[in-house]
């Protein structure tokens, strides 16, 4: 059985304005919006790459990278 | 995929949070990107309002122009210099409105240049004034009662016009906009791409249309794809938005004219 495929989410806190976009979007809820309404990533190893995040950013703030196992 | 001609350094962009012109502004970079273009060779021109802040976000050349006169500026351009691939970078005001006559003139002519309408349905930058697009009652700081003039059809506008392509497409759907952006700048003629964004902060809140990410997933509800559409009855798209292409015909050189030869 092939290895389950495992992600890096790199989010820049410096361009993100915690608009929700990427919590509304993620099919399998890997952001949330924390008690102070700001971005958080809760669910890292849930991450099936979809990439949905990433092009609908619009501040250029989330990268997600497949993590290779070598 | 890599944005190379992201500015990075001129980051975090100026809009709001939420607004959908930053998703319109990486589908844009991708479509150049995958097209692999001479990036000394595009030139973006924009006008004025909140998405023409686009093109100071790339790498490329940029001109920033009057209000409403992106396109007689991205003609002289093409004009002077026709290897370049020109680009417009326009808001639904800046085209629709105060340069409603620039488009439909550049459309007839069928000047070789490419239109990224990022449609937002009001003016943003000065406070969410109704524009030219704005659908039939809803809510704006200029009709506080609901707007009661029909709004331009901007993709019948441009074709009949005479545009040679014209595609309209959503945020939420970005595939989709990345491929008709694409298609319409490798397009040899006027082509124009409606980018359906989103203003959260004003639109958005006047019309009770909730979060920036309930607004831009609300697309996929009120959005038809043109393949679906054209089996539906008018009456089944009431309230609905067709994205898709809806004319992509070759320039024809005998009805375009070649320029006269110059005189010996």
């Amino acid at each position: 059985m092939p290895e389950k495929k495992t992600y890096k989410i790199t989010h820049n806190r410096k361009w993100c304005k915690d608009c929700g976009i990427c919590v509304a979007v993620c099919p399998k809820k890997v952001f949330e919006m924390d008690h102070n309404g700001r971005q958080a990533i809760v669910n890292p190893q849930d991450c099936i790459g979809c990439q949905m995040c990433v092009e609908h950013c619009p501040d250029f703030a989330l990268i997600v990278e497949e993590v290779s196992h070598e | 995929m890599k944005l190379d001609a992201l500015r990075s350094e001129r980051l975090p962009n100026i809009w709001c949070p939420g607004c959908g012109n930053g998703i319109v502004l990486r589908a844009l970079l991708e479509a150049i990107d995958q097209l692999k273009l001479d990036p000394d060779k595009v030139v973006l021109v924009s006008g004025i309002g909140c998405s023409s802040r686009a093109p100071a976000y790339t790498a490329f050349d940029n001109v920033h122009t009057l209000h409403g006169r992106a396109i007689p500026v991205a003609t002289g351009i093409k004009l002077a210099n026709p290897d370049l691939t020109v680009i417009v970078v326009t808001g639904d005001g800046d085209s629709s409105a105060i340069g409603g006559n620039h488009l439909i003139h550049a459309a007839r002519r069928d000047v070789d240049i490419t239109v990224i309408v990022f449609n937002n349905f009001n003016y943003g930058m000065t406070g969410g004034q109704g524009s030219p697009l704005t659908p039939v009652s809803s809510i704006t700081t200029t009709a506080p009662n609901g707007t009661l003039d029909r709004p331009f059809d901007l993709v019948n506008l441009a074709a009949g016009a005479g545009a040679t392509y014209v595609a309209r497409s959503g945020i939420y759907f970005t595939k989709h906009m990345v491929d008709h952006i694409r298609k319409a700048i490798a397009h040899h003629g006027f082509s124009l791409v409606d980018a359906v964004a989103q203003c959260p902060t004003y639109f958005g809140r006047f019309n009770k249309k909730g979060s920036a990410g309930q607004m831009l997933v609300s697309q996929k509800d009120w959005m038809v794809l043109k393949s679906v559409a054209d089996k539906k009855t008018p009456e089944e798209l009431v309230g609905k938005t067709v994205i898709g292409e809806f004319v992509n015909i070759e320039r024809n050189p005998a009805q375009s004219g070649e320029a006269p030869k110059e005189q010996a």
